[in-house]
């Protein structure tokens, strides 16, 4: 019986415990989505409150060939990113793993770190990096092999490079741990039975590690979407859906419009998370 | 047998060759923000020689100092809040009874999974509809916001991988609930507290597109003002800004790995 007490004493102690962050994500996390959703519903040029008038105009506007166009820049974009932070990111995740337990850590150490630092500094690295009378393009021409100075500033291949430069810590994390885990006596059984190496990795390695790799895509890939200002610093000028939200908001000044992007850009993130998490993905919490 | 020996041999090598090449092209851009740092040039081009007067300068601005305290109040205050918040949250929610804790966990870390620009536009929108003013209590409002879910991702993973034999034997002994928390709970989980919330800082410390929305034009932040520079085209003394920050986090960021090494450490020694 007082056993019986002190678990409701416990869970008023664990209410009372949790109720600032409830009030926090209600307030703070709830309350702005909400908001957004209703402006986005209201016609153009109204808040969002009891007396307005809903509509489905402001998403019907989205149609435009050219919103959708800046739609499909982002999400080949997001794609690129995810793959080829995949190609690079997964063989690095798979040695990492391989390599000695006072190197792990170390190693682990090396790639977290940059994953915290600004985002906004290292891409500033890249442009000192690559300007035209840059440090790359003296070692080029040092080394004979180009005449005159390349221009990469600008090009598409520079942004996906700062994407990809930005958010393939997500990739090799997830990656890591996944081979990590792997019983590597299995390879060794397909190896003993006669499997060639890229078979037995085919075979045995690459299914094993799936859920890594699935996760490590979802952690690329969601926020890749959304970015906007990495494509602005390396300039070139393309369009991307976080370019355009925020021109809506602070150029054109049409919330509604703006709001209605934010809530498809959202379900495309909510989307894919869903997806994941239905196909039997792994929770994914920060590192 | 000889073949497969010599393919293993290669692939000795090739691992550590490719671990190495890639940490650098992580590194180096890095590494050129600092040393462009000490370019005697006005612009950010051409090598012309080492000085230190950009940090001489950078010390000198007025402006300069403004949003560097502005930052760390911030990235303390938010961190500090975070922590209380997302700790007494993971206390609360670790052991999964509470009636839609399942759903107040999905609420209260959604910031992580949410574009922050959607983010900062329904923070904008809303503060303006209920008329709060922007400016340095919205920032701190926001930061908190999205800095609670590191703490309690941290803490909350901890508590669950704790022992709950140590709590019970505790309790059975006859120590009130309150007692078990003081003496027993928080020490044990104070480490992950303190990484969560170092972490927090670092993420405040970093935040560019939320606090582009909801900060006022008297109060600026260094990575505003460095995203605003960078905007321009870069000068030496925002290098010199930028490696400031990253000595801080780098710092930051080690002793919070550290931190969690060691205490992992312990934790896996005591079981």
């Amino acid at each position: 019986m007082a056993r019986k007490g002190g678990m409701r004493g416990d869970a008023r102690r664990n209410a009372m415990f949790v109720a600032p962050m409830a009030l926090l994500a209600v307030l703070l996390v709830a309350l702005p989505l909400i908001y957004v959703l209703g402006t986005s519903l209201v016609q153009t040029g109204e808040d969002f409150s009891l007396g307005a008038t809903f509509t489905l105009d402001n998403y019907k506007r989205l149609l435009r060939a050219d919103y959708l166009q800046v739609f499909l820049n982002s999400l080949q974009l997001a794609l690129l990113t995810t793959l080829v932070s995949l190609l690079i990111g997964y063989p690095f995740g798979y040695c990492m793993a391989r390599a000695g337990r006072r190197w792990k850590a170390l190693l682990m150490m090396l790639v977290i770190i940059p994953f915290w630092t600004s985002a906004l500094v290292r891409i500033y690295g890249w442009k000192i990096l690559l300007q035209a009378n840059g440090p790359i393009n003296a070692v080029l021409r040092g080394l004979g092999l180009i005449d005159k100075n390349i221009k990469f500033l600008g090009s598409y291949g520079s942004v996906l490079l700062a994407m990809v430069y930005c958010m393939i810590s997500m990739m090799i994390l997830p990656c890591h741990s996944a081979v990590d885990k792997m019983d590597f006596t299995l390879v060794e059984a397909a190896r003993d039975l006669g499997s060639r190496p890229w078979r037995a990795f085919l075979d045995v390695t690459l299914p094993l590690t799936m859920p890594g790799i699935l996760a490590g895509c979802v952690l690329v890939f969601v926020p890749s979407v959304g970015i906007f200002y990495l494509s602005d610093i390396m300039g070139g000028g393309l369009v991307l859906v976080g370019n355009l939200i925020r021109d809506q908001l602070l150029k054109v000044r049409d919330w509604n419009t703006g709001s209605a992007m934010s809530m498809v850009l959202i379900l495309i993130t909510a989307g894919v998370y869903l997806v994941y998490r239905k196909s039997g993905g792994d929770d994914l919490g920060v590192f | 047998m000889a073949k497969r020996r010599k393919k293993r041999d290669l692939g000795r090598i090739a691992s550590p060759v490719y671990l190495t090449l890639v940490l650098i092209v992580l590194y180096l851009p890095i590494l050129m923000v600092v040393i462009y740092s000490f370019n005697s040039g006005r612009s950010i081009s051409a090598w012309q020689g080492f000085t230190t007067n950009w940090y001489t300068r950078l010390f000198n601005n007025a402006l300069m100092g403004d949003a560097l305290r502005n930052s760390l109040v911030l990235a303390f205050l938010s961190a500090g809040f975070a922590g209380v918040i997302g700790t007494l949250g993971a206390i609360g929610l670790a052991h999964g009874h509470l009636r839609g804790g399942g759903f107040i966990e999905s609420l209260a870390t959604l910031p992580m999974m949410i574009p922050e620009l959607v983010l900062g536009m329904a923070y904008l929108a809303v503060f303006t509809a209920v008329g709060f003013k922007l400016g340095m209590g919205a920032l701190v409002l926001t930061h908190t916001t999205f800095c609670v879910p590191y703490v309690f991702i941290n803490v909350k993973s901890r508590l669950i991988g704790m022992d709950p034999a140590i709590e019970e034997a505790a309790r059975d002994l006859g120590a009130s609930p309150m007692r078990v928390l003081r003496d027993i709970t928080i020490p044990l989980i104070l480490p992950a507290v303190v990484s969560g919330m170092m972490l927090a800082v670092a993420m405040s410390l970093d935040d560019v597109v939320i606090s582009f929305f909801v900060t006022s034009a008297e109060t600026t932040t260094l990575p505003l003002k460095i995203y605003t520079g960078l905007r321009s085209g870069g000068t030496p003394e925002i290098n010199a800004l930028s490696t400031l920050m990253l000595a801080a986090i780098f710092v930051i960021v080690g002793l919070s790995q550290l931190l969690r090494a060691r205490s992992d450490r312990k934790l896996y020694a005591s079981r």
